[in-house]
């Protein structure tokens, strides 16, 4: 043990300066200004020790998205789908309709032709993602289990994505996004450092962006109930009867299809809502924009806002090709299912539209927002939301800080007393061991949460028993009467084995929490691993190479400050 | 040199009996607890909301009852608390406003307290006037550009204006957080490095309410579930985990034991929170498995003990050495667990509210982890070992004899009950 104090306090010199060097700088090469003042050194200290959100305050919000729904809405539109192009070859279909989410049904009249109807719906579907089964003149498509899987995580992945971009516009730093719990859940984990009024953002993530441009059906007629608007629709199904928020019949768009200002007809809030009757099929939908942005009225930029969308380039000329041919007939701007407004088209319009409406300036905006990232594929349901306010993550830093200095101060104070010099070493390898553990947790790049705290509690526990252990078992071999630098390694040697074995233990366990665990757990597990490993290190090895130097000082030492 | 303990020779062992009766009564009357009165399970695992709201001036708990349901929220399940320590300003202002799920969108209980709050306390907020302290820096942010009352958008190169009202609302909402999270007064925000306009910007754009909401947590019904299934399921394998571990590096039945203890442990825990009718929250959950580390920590200690003991003292009678090996343990268990009571003793005393279920959990899991890994695991161990080796004598004595030959000689004495 005396021997190679050297090396091994060479070994203890570079891990300690490799830490500090982590702590300080970070995980990139070091660069003049780092140390240039105090300030600048503890800017560097928060950067690379990272707050949970609990610590720092912000906004955690869980949400779920319901890729049931989509995935049932495309079966709906596939029985559509599937009944007009039977149609289309001459199979009359007595009816088609979805059974379930993944699971739809045909009837056709003519049965003798029920193998080309199944081929060529099957075609159009794709044969690697429907079965089909046929009985008399009934066909049953199946939407495979794996096709239904790749679709919904589709679904949550295109969710994300815009997600992302409807974020990326509130100008919150550092937000996370991500896959959270197991993955059939379908849930989403947005962290929002620094918001703590998440209603806003919450609205414009839930905000549906479903546009689309349709013809209006016949004659502008506006019916004042949704029952008279279905009866005069009758048994037709290419058209459908929206709930209408502004009617407009003056001309919205010059020839240039630029938009003129125009006064609406604003419906009086409390007003009953009326029906236009529209077609289904729509001429442009929101995958054909190619930019929107709010805009006001008037002159002098205030009040009367307005979005103003342009068209991409394939869609502009079909938009053309289309109002160039329904002049005089009406155009519906349909927004999440109801009528916007439904301005006369005077003349061809090429690449820009406006929507018009109640809007306020915040509204139009974040309208604008959801209508440049798209729309999402299915519905959001909020499942969980944490919201810490900084000053209250301030105060439990504050606390939780004292409470861990307060228990170090005093476990601290008791070893130098309990043990004297001996236990001056305990606090050294304490220190280098807390040292250790945040230079892990940069590294890794963990984040520090309350749980975290509370491992780095039970770590300053563990830490001390290590060092307990030894010096008590130190203490017993000086009682038996052996020689002082016997009984310091026959100390270090039996505790070893003990320290080895909780440590492991523990290790073990903490393990099966990081990998199985969630959140909170997980927080706790990464720092109780982090400081374990490290207290291995510290108790055996450091704390060893102290008494080592100790020893080394005299010949033959007759006594020990333990 | 300084000893708690000199040579101490307590017969802990020879008390198990009254040990295990003292265990079973507790047991039995947590047990008895958890079936009829169950658990106060937190928003976290019960689903529901969970508002910490900061007031102006040190509220008063049935004004605001009143308010809530004045402003048409009533349901008899909310509960209103005041923080339990309070050593700070902001401690005697806050209130924790506590209700189980009753809208039905998740967010629909944040929202209608914080309407009937602003609707009772809220009155020199004018409608058209930002709420500073309900609102982030983004939206006061936006509000000052709108009004741009320093005509900003005007004179700046396009782009700089939002920047500048954005520093300023950021530095706003900073002194705010400072303060408490709370403004009593718009005059309060300095403005040194800003315009002075910018004050009278702020003044037109926002107010100061009476009301700060510091946190919100919302969970879901369906979440609560997840976390607790779980959580229940995690902290089982991770037991799994250590009793395959301990059978590997001893024998099993120092794993069953080491085991068995750690779930008395924890059993224990859960029936006093149940009895006490403590809140159980999230932190609590890394409590029960910091409580079951500790708890193994202590057992292994002792049963290296009695390894080490069998290794050196094969012909002594097993109790004694049991008894030698808690004995000589004994100062350092009082030591670690009496420094780690103490620092939990600090999280419990300055840990804040958000930690109280955690250091709680703590506290009573210490104490208890100390004394199964004294009074539980040894008595099993000893008591598991002399049933086999009854068992063993009377049925084949021979096979005692037949122990593997690339056993080490101390295991070969620890082993002479072969069982596996």
């Amino acid at each position: 043990m005396r021997e190679n104090v050297l090396q091994r306090a060479l070994v203890i010199l570079v891990v300690t300066l490799g830490c500090l060097y982590v702590i300080l700088i970070g995980w990139r090469a070091p660069r003049l200004d780092d140390f240039r003042s105090l300030d600048q050194i503890k800017k560097n200290l928060v950067a690379n020790i990272k707050l949970g959100l609990d610590l720092k305050g912000g906004s955690h919000l869980v949400m779920q998205v319901m890729v049931d729904e989509a995935l049932k809405k495309m079966t709906d539109d596939n029985a559509e789908k599937a009944k007009t192009m039977l149609e289309n070859i001459g199979i009359t279909v007595k009816e088609a309709k979805s059974l379930s989410n993944t699971q739809l049904v045909v009837t056709i009249a003519d049965a003798g032709r029920i193998t080309e109807a199944r081929d060529k719906i099957l075609e159009d579907f794709g044969k690697s993602e429907w079965t089909a089964s046929l009985s008399g003149d009934t066909l049953t498509f199946t939407l495979t289990e794996r096709a239904a899987q790749a679709y919904r995580q589709r679904a949550v992945e295109q969710a994300m994505l815009i997600i992302e971009n409807r974020i990326n516009a509130f100008g919150v730093a550092e937000p996370t996004l991500q896959r959270y719990g197991a993955e059939q859940n379908h849930q989403i984990l947005l962290q929002l450092p620094g918001v703590d009024d998440p209603e806003r953002v919450k609205k414009t993530l839930v905000l549906e962006s479903n546009l689309e441009l349709r013809p209006v059906d016949g004659t502008y007629r506006v019916y004042p109930t949704l029952e008279e608007a279905q009866t005069a629709i009758g048994s037709r199904t290419d058209v459908e009867a929206l709930p209408l928020d502004e009617r407009e019949d003056e001309e919205a768009f010059d020839e240039d299809g630029n938009p003129i200002p125009q006064p609406k007809r604003q419906p009086k809030p409390d007003a009953p809502t009326q029906y236009l009757v529209v077609s289904k099929t729509p001429v442009v939908v929101g995958r054909d924009l190619r930019d929107a942005f709010a805009s006001s009225g008037s002159a002098d930029g205030e009040g009367n806002y307005r979005i103003i969308f342009k068209l991409k380039d394939d869609a502009a000329k079909k938009f053309a090709d289309w109002t160039g041919q329904n002049i005089g007939k009406g155009l519906a701007i349909v927004l999440n299912g109801r009528v916007k407004s439904a301005p006369t088209i005077r003349g061809q319009i090429r690449d820009t539209g406006e929507i018009t409406g109640n809007f306020t300036k915040a509204s139009a905006e974040d309208l604008a927002l959801v209508l440049r990232s798209g729309a999402l594929p299915a519905r959001i349901v909020y499942l969980e939301e944490r919201t810490v306010g900084p000053s209250l993550g301030a105060d439990s830093i504050r606390q939780g800080v004292a409470a861990s200095i307060a228990g170090l101060v005093f476990i601290m104070l008791f070893m130098v007393v309990y043990y004297r010099l001996s236990g001056v070493n305990a606090i050294l390898s304490l220190i280098l061991n807390l040292v250790m553990l945040v230079a892990a947790l940069v590294m890794l790049g963990a984040v520090l949460t309350l749980p975290g705290i509370a491992g780095v509690i039970l770590t300053i526990g563990m830490a001390v028993d290590s060092n307990v252990l030894i010096f008590e078992r130190i203490r017993e071999e000086l009682r038996a009467g052996k020689p002082v630098i016997t009984a310091v390694e026959l100390g270090f040697d039996r505790a070893f084995v003990t320290i080895v074995d909780t440590h492991v233990t523990t290790v073990v366990s903490s393990l099966i929490l990081f990998v199985f665990g969630t959140g909170p757990i997980r927080g706790f597990a990464v720092t109780l691993l982090a400081g374990l490993l490290a207290n291995l290190f510290t108790a055996t090895f450091v704390s060893k190479t102290m008494f080592g130097y100790v020893l080394s000082r005299s010949e033959r030492p007759a006594a020990l400050s333990i | 040199m300084i000893e708690l303990f000199r040579n101490p020779n307590y017969d802990f062992l020879g008390k198990a009996k009254y040990f295990i009766a003292f265990s079973v009564v507790v047991l039995i009357a947590g047990c008895v607890s958890m079936v009829t009165r169950g658990f106060n399970l937190g928003v976290d695992f019960a689903g529901g909301t969970k508002l910490t709201v900061r007031f102006v001036s040190p509220p008063d708990e049935n004004q605001i009852r009143e308010a809530l349901r004045k402003g048409g929220y009533a349901p008899d399940k909310v509960v209103i608390q005041r923080t339990s320590k309070q050593l700070s300003q902001s401690d005697r202002n806050e209130v924790f406003i506590n209700t189980p799920q009753t809208e039905a969108d998740v967010d629909g209980d944040k929202r209608k307290i914080t309407a009937a709050l602003q609707q009772h306390y809220g009155t020199p907020v004018p409608a058209d006037k930002l709420d500073v302290n309900l609102v982030g820096a983004s939206t006061l942010a936006d509000r000052l550009t709108e009004l741009d009352v320093l005509d900003l958008k005007k004179t700046l190169p396009p782009g700089e204006a939002e920047k500048e009202y954005r520093r300023f609302a950021d530095h706003v909402i900073r002194v705010r957080d400072a303060a408490g999270g709370t403004l009593s007064d718009l005059k309060a925000v300095p403005l040194t490095g800003f315009d002075v306009k910018m004050g009278e910007a702020l003044e037109r754009a926002a107010a100061v309410g009476a009301f700060n909401i510091v946190s919100a947590e919302i969970v879901g019904p369906q979440v609560g579930k997840d976390l607790r299934n779980r959580a229940i399921i995690v902290t089982i394998v991770a037991c799994i985990g250590m009793l395959f571990f301990i059978a590997l590096r001893f024998e099993w039945i120092y794993g069953v034991a080491a085991v068995i203890a750690v779930v008395h442990d924890v059993l224990i825990t859960l029936g006093l929170f149940s009895l006490f009718q403590w809140e159980i929250s999230l932190t609590f959950i890394a409590a029960m498995l910091t409580l079951v580390g500790y708890s193994m920590n202590d057992t292994i200690v002792i049963f290296d003990r009695i390894r080490e003991q069998l290794k050196e003292r094969r012909r002594e009678d097993l109790a004694k050495l049991t008894n030698n090996a808690i004995n000589q343990t004994l100062s350092r268990t009082v030591i670690t667990s009496g420094l780690t009571l103490l620092s939990v003793l600090a999280l419990v005393l300055f840990g804040g509210d958000v930690l109280r279920s955690f250091s709680l959990a703590l506290l009573v899991g210490i104490v208890f982890g100390t004394y199964s890994s004294i009074a539980i695991a040894g008595p099993i161990l000893l008591w598991w070992k002399r049933y086999l080796e009854q068992r063993q004598s009377a049925a084949a004595p021979e096979a005692t004899v037949k122990v593997r030959a690339d056993e080490k000689p101390s295991q070969r004495r620890a082993k002479s009950a072969p069982i596996r």
